[in-house]
């Protein structure tokens, strides 16, 4: 009998982690994510869950403790949201720098200044350039469900991942949320396999300063240069698109569900008009499409899951034959446009199929965004020549 | 989107509108809604500040997580709220008001192209034992009036919800709590031609 549960994210988030049986976890209160470290806290007190939690004074010391007993052999997890993940800025560096599969939740916050504690997705964006995998999140069944597949994708390729999804949006609203049973997520999640490291062989015999060429390490063997490490960090990032399909394949075989790998479809295959975005605000858009579909416009959602790595010839290729392409996205990258659209701009470069592009930027630090308002939006994308623009500015 | 339900909580910060609602949804859920929601509105919140909990219900699984703008029905958890919150300025026509007071519908001033449903939720909640450090708690007596008074969600469901979350001394005191106010409900029906008052 499956056991469907009327939960908010956080506690899907919390859920996942128990599931997953992770070992240490390590994290630092911040709104909205701070329900996830009380659930934890409460299932380790309880002895449901039988791991460290390291209570720590700083987001900064959260991720290095992770980071450390990952090193270790240990499976870890963390979570944070907005000013606090921008405090392991440093460490998420090292994070994926040391190759270590870190798995994190961030719930997804607005930075300040000024003040906000809702929802937009400056936060995750911002560490984009980190190295970490980021999975976002449509709704809180894929909360479960994508960090129990981040599990299996970090650990095999060594590449710490960061699942992402909305703050209150879906962090503090209550869905229902199919728990997957405990036989089979250790069926799909055996334990950690023998660590890896940076090198070959351990995390123990990288030389203390990597120099730009390689050199003999203290065992004696060629030890790589920081190039050639950054390299293989890249290289892996890029094979990580096949490996996130095949997490969720693997997943949907067991589970009966997918995430769509690392991206999704919605009415796409008849498609004119494609609307691009990730988060809810991707679910939001496929209310939208059916508005415009009820115009008379034949439009579809591609709703992106994998940010990082970012899997331009998948997207590409969905939006093959389409005419009009609108982005809909919660951050910006100041000075220019959103994250999302510039990296599907640069995509669609390579391709022979360039459709007339929109991109907006919408519902930053928790201003509501109803469908109508982007069917609204995405009409005049399609009708107009508007190339960018945000929504719903009142002052 | 016209086969969701969407529901509007009223409440004050610790008064048990994000529970009610929590359970509301669980209730229309085992009723056999496959989509159902409920999203509390958070700014500053702070104990004894107006709080809302925009919440939906639906045959198809729930899209969309914006706010309610205009709902189905409303449940205000204090009447002294009415005079706050303007909360039939977001409520359709033909809609459901529910409101916790002593009053009878016709006493609270409203008027307007919407039902009423009036249940002493602090009273049902005091008489069942449901007090605690001096707080009457209401998160299942309001459920009584929503139960009575809509067609959408049977009062056994609404049982089985609250047994999901409570058990013991306490079940026994939200299960009764709940029986009373479903009881004590009294309605006053809008329809386009006339109002009639039911017991």
């Amino acid at each position: 009998m499956t056991d469907v549960r009327i939960i908010t994210a956080n506690s899907a988030a919390a859920i996942a982690a128990k599931l997953c049986r992770v070992q240490v976890i390590s994290a630092y209160p911040i709104t909205p994510q701070t329900p996830v470290t009380e659930e934890l806290a409460q299932l380790v007190e309880s002895k449901e869950l039988d791991a460290e939690y390291l209570t720590v004074e700083s987001e900064h010391s959260a991720m290095a403790s992770v980071i450390a007993a990952s090193q270790v052999g240990a499976r870890v997890f963390t979570a944070s949201s907005a000013n606090g993940l921008l405090y392991m800025h440093e460490m998420l560096h090292w994070a994926a720098g040391s190759r270590t599969p870190v798995v994190m939740a961030c719930v997804n916050r607005g930075v300040g200044a000024p003040w906000t504690i809702l929802n937009d997705q400056q936060d995750s964006i911002s560490q984009r350039d980190t190295g970490w995998i980021q999975l976002y999140c449509k709704n809180s069944q894929e909360v479960i469900d994508s960090i129990i597949q981040a599990y299996k994708i970090a650990e095999h390729i060594d590449i710490p991942t960061m699942v992402c999804y909305d703050g209150f949006i879906l962090s503090h609203t209550t869905t229902p949320v199919e728990i997957p049973g405990q036989e089979l997520v250790d069926q799909y999640l055996p334990p950690r396999r023998q660590v890896k490291g940076i090198s070959d062989h351990s995390f123990m015999n990288v030389n203390p300063l990597i120099l730009s060429d390689p050199r003999l390490g203290i065992d004696g063997k060629m030890a790589p240069g920081y190039m050639d490490m950054r390299y293989r960090l890249q290289n892996d990032l890029i094979k990580a698109i096949g490996l996130i399909k095949e997490a969720d394949q693997e997943f949907e075989q067991l589970f009966g569900r997918s995430c769509g790998g690392v991206c999704w479809n919605y009415k796409m295959s008849d498609a004119a008009h494609a609307i691009v975005s990730f988060g809810s605000l991707a679910s939001e858009c496929t209310l939208a499409a059916d508005l415009l579909r009820q115009k008379g416009l034949r439009a579809g959602v591609i709703g992106l899951r994998s940010y990082r790595p970012f899997p331009k010839n998948e997207i590409v290729k969905n939006l093959n034959g389409v005419e009009t392409v609108t982005v809909f996205e919660k951050d910006v990258s100041y000075g220019y446009e959103g994250a999302l659209a510039m990296d599907l701009k640069a995509g669609l470069y390579d391709s022979v199929n360039h459709p007339k592009f929109c991109s907006y930027v919408v519902g930053l630090g928790g201003r509501d965004v109803l469908p109508e308002t982007l069917a609204n939006e995405a009409y005049k994308a399609i009708t107009g020549e508007i190339e960018h623009g945000w929504v719903d500015i009142k002052a | 989107m016209s086969s969701t339900y969407q529901i509007i909580w009223h409440g004050r910060g610790g008064q048990g509108a994000v529970t009610a609602a929590k359970i509301f949804t669980e209730a229309a859920y085992l009723q056999g809604f496959k989509g159902v929601s409920a999203k509390p509105t958070y700014f500053s919140e702070r104990r004894g500040a107006p709080v809302s909990v925009h919440a939906r219900i639906s045959l198809d699984p729930i899209r969309t997580f914006s706010n309610v703008s205009m709902a189905d029905m409303a449940v205000v958890l204090d009447d002294n709220l009415l005079e706050m919150v303007n909360v039939t300025s977001t409520l359709k026509e033909g809609g459901l008001l529910v409101i916790n007071s002593s009053k009878r519908p016709d006493e609270l001033g409203l008027n307007g192209p919407f039902s009423v449903a009036v249940s002493d939720a602090f009273q049902s909640s005091e008489e069942a034992g449901l007090i605690i450090e001096g707080n009457v708690l209401i998160s299942t007596s309001i459920l009584g009036p929503i139960a009575a008074a809509s067609d959408l969600v049977d009062l056994a469901n609404f049982k089985r919800a609250v047994e999901h979350k409570f058990s013991g001394k306490a079940l026994e005191k939200n299960l009764l709590a709940l029986e009373l106010a479903y009881r004590s409900t009294r309605i006053s029906s809008y329809t386009k031609f006339a109002r009639t008052v039911s017991a």
